[in-house]
């Protein structure tokens, strides 16, 4: 199901040169046309429908139309990203609804580092298998 | 001209462009996890080196795992690499290099372990909530070797830890490398590589002391189940064009393994996967009659010793079962989701239930949408009716249960063979140039961790590499404009014979990259052992498909492209051809059927181990331009 976007969300992100979506679509199928200034996806037909635009919108402009030589018409599944969970909205054909959350990350975005308690190899340390975290291990052998 | 004359994308693209040219000491190639895990590591090890990571997408979503994964397939835990190596060996018949995969199992779970710690929520057994797997919290399995993860963020935890080990100065977005290139002085040596922004007009030409590519495996190289829409909800992610193997193998990497293509059985159509409905949910597989087909035809694995005589038979002998069912014509294939359902809902109150349901469907939120969006637009409610299941066309990988790729160095230690061995772990066979995760050969079920950890080897490796290396001054053959010259070739032919038709797409002038991978996948497909060829061939058939490819290559040199856009299509498409043609030479040289359900030779239609216990690899010449092709000897190293 490819993506595309609703024009009386999208604002183009405020006129900027790069929308959120040209920045984060894994296929670059995501374009601002500068004389809309709305973004379209260019190439549907190579769209994975990894809902990484969906997600990333700002102004939540962005849907997925299932692939059309596939399913059925009437169904959708919408995301609502947060920090630590995402909520998903299922509508079936027939109108019933399933809602779900789950969690997504345990630390706040941005708090990762990575070095912070980790062991500081030598240069002699080059010489054996062991990658940084797993200095003073013995590597088993067969 | 009229106005179908104006390239299709937003962002035209110039005769000339502007290039720019970079000098570093480590350059990676690639932002999925691989190249994640190279650039986590490699700060530890080489600190004063110039490192840079070309990404032709963006950090945060690229790769295989840009929706995320319901499950991490490759933790140890209290599993030792040994039983590790027995898996794999079985699972892909026999050849595999136990050196690469023993090494990799002794090293994978200190990534799982690093993605908790990053942010990564994993599932625990009851009353180990809150434990880390570190701390000795028992992670939920679905399989022996498999943990469930809440994984919607995987890639954007691990690209965050990565940008911050590496730097986010150092990390190149929306750059396209292309082509490698090897040193003017030092022969067999890499020294560069060039590629081009898909934001701008601009050529990047990189000058480097070793590198590192890891840019996925190789998907549409065959003409998808799918036809419209749909060719976009591939199994595997739809921007791996198998650069990895064409790139490394242009400049003389040997590959390994290349006829080994993977045939996921999976959800129809929407792709999601099986794997915690087999495992965890338990539910069984049937044919339309109600039949189940792993039992019926239960003595056709016994023509497979010991691969189908193992408590869970290789992935290929699975599918054979089901192709059995489906040519005998008793699909469709179905999966008792519903049954599965009720079985685990019968000791369950209300609540229980609900979560169950929820852990259902996150199984397809998490990883593969699509699916879910199949679901809800059939009404399925997985409780209550049951899917189709299907074989796929077929895909290039070597991270997962398929095993193509590069041929690599494995550790420098004594308890590996001396053919295995040239001094630096995860090296090609061209100096300097090393490859990770769906590049690496003969050495499936990595799985995205297994790619991590592999990339962080590599980390490792080339700056050892440098540091033995200090007095290598790379210098490339070719000007930074002839580069940009051939980089733009398509660009330059459009440009010339646009003007020759007043629909831009019908040019007899030129090639769209969209027409040539569609001639590319229906000659692969009626061929190459496809889909709608039931996944049979023979050498006829091979045979016939290298003349269709002869032709289409000679064709590439007429691509053309408008925009930018298009012009990474064009490259996606020369990757391919590549990597389809190094498949059907390697099909063809094969003499057996080693894969029953991944493919099948008519005229050598058994496995036969007498002479063919052993990895085919292909070489090209680079001087020369020309393949050789050959057998290389597997050697046991774990026991039975």
């Amino acid at each position: 199901m490819p993506s595309f976007v609703i024009p009386e969300k999208c604002d183009g992100c405020k006129g900027g040169e790069k929308t959120a979506c040209m920045y984060i679509c894994p296929n670059d199928l995501m374009v601002l046309n500068t004389a809309e200034m709305k973004a379209y996806n260019q190439e549907p037909d190579a769209c994975w429908e990894c809902f990484s635009c969906v997600k990333i919108c700002p102004q939540g402009a962005i849907e997925v139309r299932s692939y059309s030589d596939i399913v059925p018409l009437g169904g959708s599944v919408v995301p609502m990203r947060a920090s630590d969970s995402i909520m998903w909205t299922i509508k079936f054909r027939n109108g019933n609804l399933k809602r779900f959350k789950f969690p997504i990350r345990t630390t706040p975005e941005g708090s990762i580092k990575p070095f912070e308690g980790k062991p500081e190899p030598t240069a002699a340390d080059l010489d054996n298998e062991l990658l940084f975290t797993e200095m003073g291990k013995t590597m088993t052998t067969p | 001209m009229a106005l179908p004359n104006k390239p299709l994308g937003e962002l035209p693209a110039v005769d000339n462009p502007e290039i720019a040219e970079h000098e570093c000491d480590i350059l990676i190639v690639g932002g999925g996890m691989a190249a994640c895990g190279t650039a986590f590591e490699v700060k530890k090890w080489a600190p004063n080196a110039k490192t840079i990571l070309v990404d032709k997408a963006s950090l945060e979503r690229s790769g295989a795992v840009a929706q995320g994964l319901s499950a991490i397939n490759t933790y140890l835990g209290e599993n030792k690499p040994d039983d590790y190596v027995r898996m794999v060996r079985n699972d892909l018949m026999g050849i595999v290099r136990e050196d690469l995969i023993y090494d990799l199992g002794r090293h994978v779970d200190d990534s799982v372990d690093l993605f908790e710690e990053w942010g990564l929520p994993i599932w625990k057994q009851k009353g180990d909530e809150g434990k880390t797997l570190k701390g000795g919290g028992k992670p939920v399995r679905s399989g022996r070797w498999q943990i469930m993860i809440n994984g919607e963020s995987y890639k954007c935890i691990v690209a965050e830890a990565a940008k911050m080990a590496l730097g986010e100065q150092n990390i190149m977005e929306r750059i396209f490398i292309v082509k490698l290139l090897l040193d003017a002085n030092k022969p067999n040596t890499i020294a560069g590589a060039v590629g081009f922004s898909t934001r701008e007009n601009k050529v990047h030409v990189f000058k480097c002391k070793t590198m590192m590519v890891a840019c996925g495996g190789a998907v549409n190289v065959f003409r998808p189940r799918s036809t419209g829409e749909g060719m976009g909800r591939a199994w595997y992610p739809v921007w791996n064009a198998g650069s990895t193997y064409t790139m490394c193998a242009e400049v003389g990497a040997e590959l390994t393994m290349m006829e080994n293509r993977f045939v996921p059985a999976r959800f129809k159509d929407g792709y999601g996967p099986v794997g915690a409905w087999f495992l965890l949910f338990k539910a069984k597989a049937m044919n339309a009659l109600g039949e189940n087909y792993m039992a019926k035809n239960k003595a056709m694995l016994e023509e497979y010793p010991p691969y189908g005589l193992a408590k869970v038979p290789a992935t290929c002998l699975r599918n054979h079962l089901m192709l059995k069912e489906m040519l005998d014509g008793h699909g469709p294939i179905i999966i008792d989701t519903a049954t599965a359902l009720q079985e685990l809902g019968k000791t369950m109150d209300a609540k229980q239930f609900k979560h169950l349901e929820a852990e259902a469907w996150e199984d397809f939120l998490d990883m593969s949408v699509g699916q879910a969006g199949l679901w809800a637009g059939t009404n399925t409610e997985p409780e209550k009716v049951p899917s189709e299941i299907m074989p796929t066309e077929p895909y290039l990988l070597g991270s997962h249960s398929g095993c193509c790729g590069i041929w690599v160095s494995g550790p420098n230690e004594d308890w590996v063979p001396a053919d295995y061995k040239w001094g630096y772990n995860r090296m090609t066979t061209v100096n300097g140039l090393f490859t990770s995760g769906d590049g690496v050969g003969a050495s499936g079920h990595k799985f995205s961790s297994g790619a991590h950890a592999e990339g962080r080897i590599c980390a490792k490796m080339m700056a050892r590499y440098i540091r033995d290396n200090a007095g290598f001054a790379p210098a490339l053959k070719q000007s930074a404009k002839e580069l940009a010259d051939e980089i733009y070739k398509p660009v330059k032919t459009y440009n010339q014979f646009k003007g020759g038709s007043t629909m831009s797409d019908v040019n007899p002038n030129y090639i769209k990259p969209k027409h040539f991978m569609l001639r590319l996948i229906k000659a692969s497909d009626e061929y190459g052992a496809g889909a709608n060829a039931n996944y049979m061939t023979s050498g006829p058939m091979l045979k016939r498909c290298m003349e269709l490819l002869a032709w289409l290559r000679e064709d590439s040199e007429k691509m053309a492209a408008g925009d930018l856009h298009e012009l990474m299509r064009a490259w996606e498409q020369y990757h391919r051809l590549g990597t389809v043609e190094a498949h059907i030479r390697h099909m063809l040289f094969r003499e057996e059927t080693r894969y029953p359900g991944f493919f099948y030779r008519s005229d050598f239609p058994k496995v036969d181990e007498v002479n063919w216990k052993c990895f085919v690899n292909s070489k090209y010449d680079p001087d020369k331009k020309e393949w050789s092709v050959f057998k290389k000897e597997w050697k046991q190293i774990i026991p039975e």
